[in-house]
């Protein structure tokens, strides 16, 4: 028994003495990219890392987007974030930094060569009280994904430019047995997309600015317009079968496998057509993309972009090695790279020349001219408001409640939380 | 009969009950406690309790219309099992139960099979049957009548409950008659015979032999499923969250959703004693008067 004690105390000594010589420094870096091409290009930078920095060890966690959202909840409240975690800024990660969860970057950020890389607006995202906790690697817009062999078919070249002639183009198909629009609606999240897309065209910057400084409400005119024309839009019976309980992956499966004409999505939807739909090629080159058509009389502009990101927040205990790993990740080399596989638009200047896919030099053009960018509000907003954004539209499009009772049920939710 | 009756010493109780009541404690008692506390607090789960708000949660939550939906859900998800779960799971006890059944034990493993299946697999599996695009039920539709419309199930709010419920059927009624086929083997063949030799006949035998002796049995099981119906979270969660619009919302669902999803976990808590206090509740009740009734 002796000798064992004694070898175990050898071990732990020699541990002990390695630790020192070589300083080994782990850190956790939990990310959603559970696809190609994200998986690989991030298993890439983090050998990468390791290879120039071998002391570092980088242990990497990849989870389901929902799944992610339902384990970082529970991990923030036992108050150990990962060091390197995925984020999408906005009212989420405000919530985190005000409870101290969030290791504040500003120092290693702000006026520096890794903070200058960036347009400043796109560093606001990751900030909190003039404090910056993470960094976006991807920011794009939200806009209309279309199939333009389907709409060929009904004799449209392109994607109608305005709220009217879409809804014509939704009757055209219809009537030729194509289904228009495809909608996880389940997921909720995508249909809120149609909601405040439609808001930004009817209310502009001011309906949101309006909202936010408590001079308007969410029961102003322009959200209660966006809820009956969206439900108009329903009662054109315009979605698959059964999408209020189908999912994102259903959606995009659904458009990947060119059974629905158009749908709404972010950057990311080509690569996920691909990965979902039966083939796992997704629509290639039948694929168009189209900025949300404009809602005559409204007073928001053709070029306001809603959208959003993806990026990285540093956990309250992560190391340094952390902060220069997530510095590395964000390079302008590393985003090139990222950037080159057409599933994110770099946040770093200059990343974009690397841009091949067509279709995300197009996104890339719509964020460059946005005069005003508006983050999804389910991120926008603190999760006990975005949730109930999220919810009152489905009770919109299951037409359990009024355009103006959804809306109303917002403004009370934030009224609740301010 | 005194001296026939051993007095257990002290440290044999401490040994034998320690374990258990420490682990009970930690992992039982203690969270009841901290849910209680954190009911009275507006807290999002991160950083200190500070802002104390007394019964305001439960006020909240009363006058919740999607908690007073949830609540529903479950009362009829608790009907649902006694009406048809129950009688189901003893018909087929009965039948399987039968000791001159040949494949009695092909059929009780087949039975018991989607019990042994994890919740959320079983939600996922049957997501896919009731899929409106690729469904078995949207083949099965169009095997049928190849140009009616597909089947809209899960997202069709006004179902959307209804067909969760046969989900939660097919689970568990094999549990249930695998207690029951356990109380049937423990009522002595003899009495059945006597009877059937008196010249009852089989109907007459199940009413006046089998069901009398089998009452304790039954109870246990509609203890389970009552509490089980109460609790029931993870099938309804993997088959759309509870939704579209608080359809299928159960009242886990809800304290998951609202409570932890949207970090309310003051709120959350408030559910999860609401929850808690209704079990406790119950559970004395049908003790006390199944005690009552035994002697």
């Amino acid at each position: 028994m002796r000798r064992i004690l004694s070898l175990v105390g050898v071990l732990v000594l020699a541990t002990a003495f390695t630790a020192f010589a070589a300083g080994p420094v782990k850190v956790s870096f939990w990310h959603i990219g559970v696809n190609d091409p994200d998986k690989p290009f991030y298993q890439g930078v983090v050998d990468a890392y390791m290879k120039l920095h071998p002391n570092v060890t980088i242990d990497i966690t990849i989870l389901e987007n929902e799944a992610f959202k339902a384990k970082t909840s529970t991990l923030m409240q036992s108050g150990n974030p990962p060091d390197v975690f995925q984020s999408w800024g906005g009212g989420l990660m405000s919530t985190y930094a005000e409870a101290g969860l969030l290791r504040d970057i500003s120092k290693e950020v702000i006026g520096t060569a890794w903070g200058n890389s960036m347009a400043p607006g796109v560093l606001g995202v990751y900030q909190y009280n003039g404090k910056q906790y993470g960094m976006p690697y991807d920011m794009g817009a939200v806009s209309i994904w279309y199939n333009k062999e389907l709409l060929a078919k009904v004799g449209y070249k392109t994607f109608p430019t305005t709220w009217p002639a879409m809804l014509t183009l939704v009757s055209k198909l219809k009537a030729a047995g194509i289904t228009p629009i495809a909608l996880g609606g389940g997921d909720k999240w995508p249909s809120h997309f149609w909601w405040s897309y439609l808001a930004i065209r009817l209310g502009g910057k001011a309906a949101f600015q309006g909202v936010v400084s408590g001079k308007g409400s969410f029961n102003a005119a322009p959200f209660v317009k966006a809820g009956q024309l969206l439900l108009d839009l329903t009662n054109m019976k315009p979605f698959q079968d059964g999408f209020l309980a189908a999912t994102w992956p259903d959606q995009a499966g659904i458009i990947g496998d060119g059974k629905a004409a158009f749908h709404l999505m972010g950057q990311w939807s080509p690569a996920a057509e691909a990965s979902y739909s039966v083939s796992k090629k997704g629509i290639l080159d039948k694929e168009g993309m189209a900025p949300f058509p404009s809602v005559p009389g409204g007073v928001g502009l053709a070029t306001d972009v809603f959208g959003g990101g993806n990026g990285f927040a540093i956990g309250k205990n992560a190391p340094d090695e952390a902060v220069d790993f997530l510095r590395f990740l964000t390079s302008k080399e590393n985003n090139s790279i990222y950037a080159a596989t057409g599933n994110i638009i770099p946040t770093v200047k200059g990343a974009d020349v690397a841009l091949k896919d067509p279709n995300a030099k197009l996104v890339k053009a719509l964020v460059d001219k946005a005069g005003y960018y508006q983050l999804y509000l389910d991120q926008f907003f603190p999760p006990a408001v975005g949730g109930v954004v999220n919810d009152s539209v489905q009770t919109i499009l299951a037409k359990t409640a009024t355009p103006a009772q959804a809306a109303s049920a917002i403004q009370k939710a934030y009224d609740a939380n301010k | 009969m005194k001296a026939n009756s051993r007095r257990v010493g002290i440290p044999t109780l401490l040994l034998l009950i320690g374990p258990a009541f420490i682990l009970f404690t930690m992992f039982v008692v203690v969270p009841v406690v901290q849910a209680a506390v954190y009911s009275l607090y507006k807290w999002n789960g991160m950083g200190p309790l500070t802002a104390f708000r007394g019964f305001s949660n439960f006020i909240n939550l009363a006058t919740d219309p999607v908690f007073q939906k949830a609540l529903w859900h479950n009362v009829l998800i608790v009907v649902v099992s006694l009406g048809i779960e129950i009688p189901l799971a003893l018909g087929l006890a009965l039948i399987i139960g039968r000791s001159d059944f040949k494949l009695a034990v092909f059929f009780r493993t087949f039975f018991f099979m989607p019990y042994v299946l994890s919740e959320v697999i079983t939600g996922v599996l049957w997501q896919f049957i009731y899929h409106p695009q690729y469904g078995l039920v949207k083949a099965i539709v169009h095997f049928i009548s190849p140009s009616a419309p597909a089947p809209i199930l899960l997202g069709n709010p006004q179902l959307t409950l209804w067909v969760i419920m046969i989900v939660i059927i097919w689970k568990y009624f094999g549990f249930h008659m695998t207690i029951l086929i356990a109380g049937l083997q423990d009522i002595p063949l003899e009495l059945r015979e006597a009877a059937r030799i008196d010249g009852a006949s089989a109907g007459q035998v199940n009413r006046y032999v089998t069901l009398p002796l089998l009452r304790p049995t039954i109870q246990i099981s509609v203890f389970f499923s009552i509490i089980g119906s109460f609790q029931v979270f993870d099938v309804v969660w993997a088959m759309g969250k509870g939704d579209p619009v608080n359809a299928a919302e159960t009242m886990v669902t809800f304290l998951y959703k609202f409570g932890i999803q949207r970090l309310s976990i003051g709120y959350g808590s408030s559910v999860a004693v609401t929850i808690f206090a209704i079990c406790l509740v119950f559970s004395i009740f049908y003790q006390r008067t199944l005690a009552r009734e035994a002697r």
